[in-house]
């Protein structure tokens, strides 16, 4: 009798985890957009430097505008690029769990996360607008720790813990500006993997 | 009175443990979602829902979404009551022992 109690508290408790949050995020897709943060990184730093560029320093250096063409296209292929492995690997993790990817949860989740995000996307385009270059890369990790911590209650509790980080990383950018390329790979690149590495060992 | 009979009867199946635990933490749930997650069958569903919803438990709204009609449920404030002190009570037995 007391087993069939027991039993029934955890399945309570299951029961009420299943449903407020959504748990189909994978780890791998946390390394793999690390990964490719990493590389992104690596080819913005060669562009500006093949360009005369030195990015390093608050020295301050004209980008031309060919050069601004091809680092707006190399971020704008990384974010589709990581977007699209994000979502590959979060529906592979629900078909093998037999849960549906499209539901109230994960809209929710999704809502929480891109107001946030897109809000920081457009401050971003406003400092390029008024060309505070320095400002964007940690404006960019501002604003995802932030998203990061309010779609949290919706999942994971580490993807909290991801959202403070990149908050810490992002205001100390806010001080040491012509940085912010090593302050982005850590931040979208080296904790990505770091995040994505907890969670496979945790939740498999 | 005693700690077995604090036991609400109503809730003595797993599919009606799952029903009240996901309402508790949600708002309305649609039909489509509820059965997914219990992973049961509609009749089933729609038998649980109904004695439930007898008891006072649980509120249900019909509407259309388009030419579709959606049902969705929602715990009443009664139902809330009920299922905290059923939640008690299997805490106190087990801890009783």
């Amino acid at each position: 009798m007391n087993d069939k109690h027991h039993e029934d508290l955890q399945h309570i408790r299951s029961m009420m985890e299943r449903s407020s949050r959504f748990i189909s995020l994978s780890g791998i897709s946390g390394i793999i957009a690390g990964i490719i943060a990493l590389i992104a990184s690596f080819i913005a730093y060669k562009l500006i430097k093949s360009n005369g560029g030195d990015y390093f320093g608050n020295k301050h250096i004209n980008l031309l505008g060919a050069l601004i063409t091809k680092l707006i296209i190399t971020s704008l292929a990384t974010l589709v690029i990581a977007i699209f492995f994000g979502i590959y690997f979060t529906i592979q993790k629900s078909k093998k769990n037999n849960l549906t990817i499209w539901n109230s949860l994960s809209k929710k989740l999704l809502t929480s996360l891109l107001i946030p995000l897109i809000a920081g996307g457009i401050f971003c385009v406003a400092l390029f607008y008024h060309n505070h270059l320095g400002f964007i890369a940690p404006s960019m990790l501002i604003f995802y720790g932030l998203a990061l911590m309010n779609a949290s209650k919706y999942t994971f509790n580490d993807v909290e813990y991801l959202g403070y980080c990149e908050l810490v990383l992002g205001l100390a950018a806010l001080f040491l500006v012509g940085y912010g390329l090593i302050f982005w790979a850590i931040g979208f690149g080296l904790l990505h993997i770091i995040y994505g590495f907890v969670m496979q060992k945790k939740y498999h | 009175m005693n700690v077995i009979e604090s036991l609400n009867k109503e809730f003595e199946s797993r599919i009606r443990l799952g029903i009240m635990s996901v309402l508790l933490v949600n708002d309305w749930v649609d039909f489509r979602e509820m059965k997914e997650m219990l992973n049961i069958t509609d009749g089933n569903l729609a038998s649980h829902i109904s004695a439930l919803e007898k008891s006072g438990y649980v509120e249900i709204k019909k509407e259309f979404v388009g030419k579709k009609p959606k049902t969705s449920y929602r715990v009443t404030q009664s139902g809330r009551v009920a299922f905290n002190e059923h939640l008690n009570a299997l805490e106190k037995l087990i801890k009783g022992k």
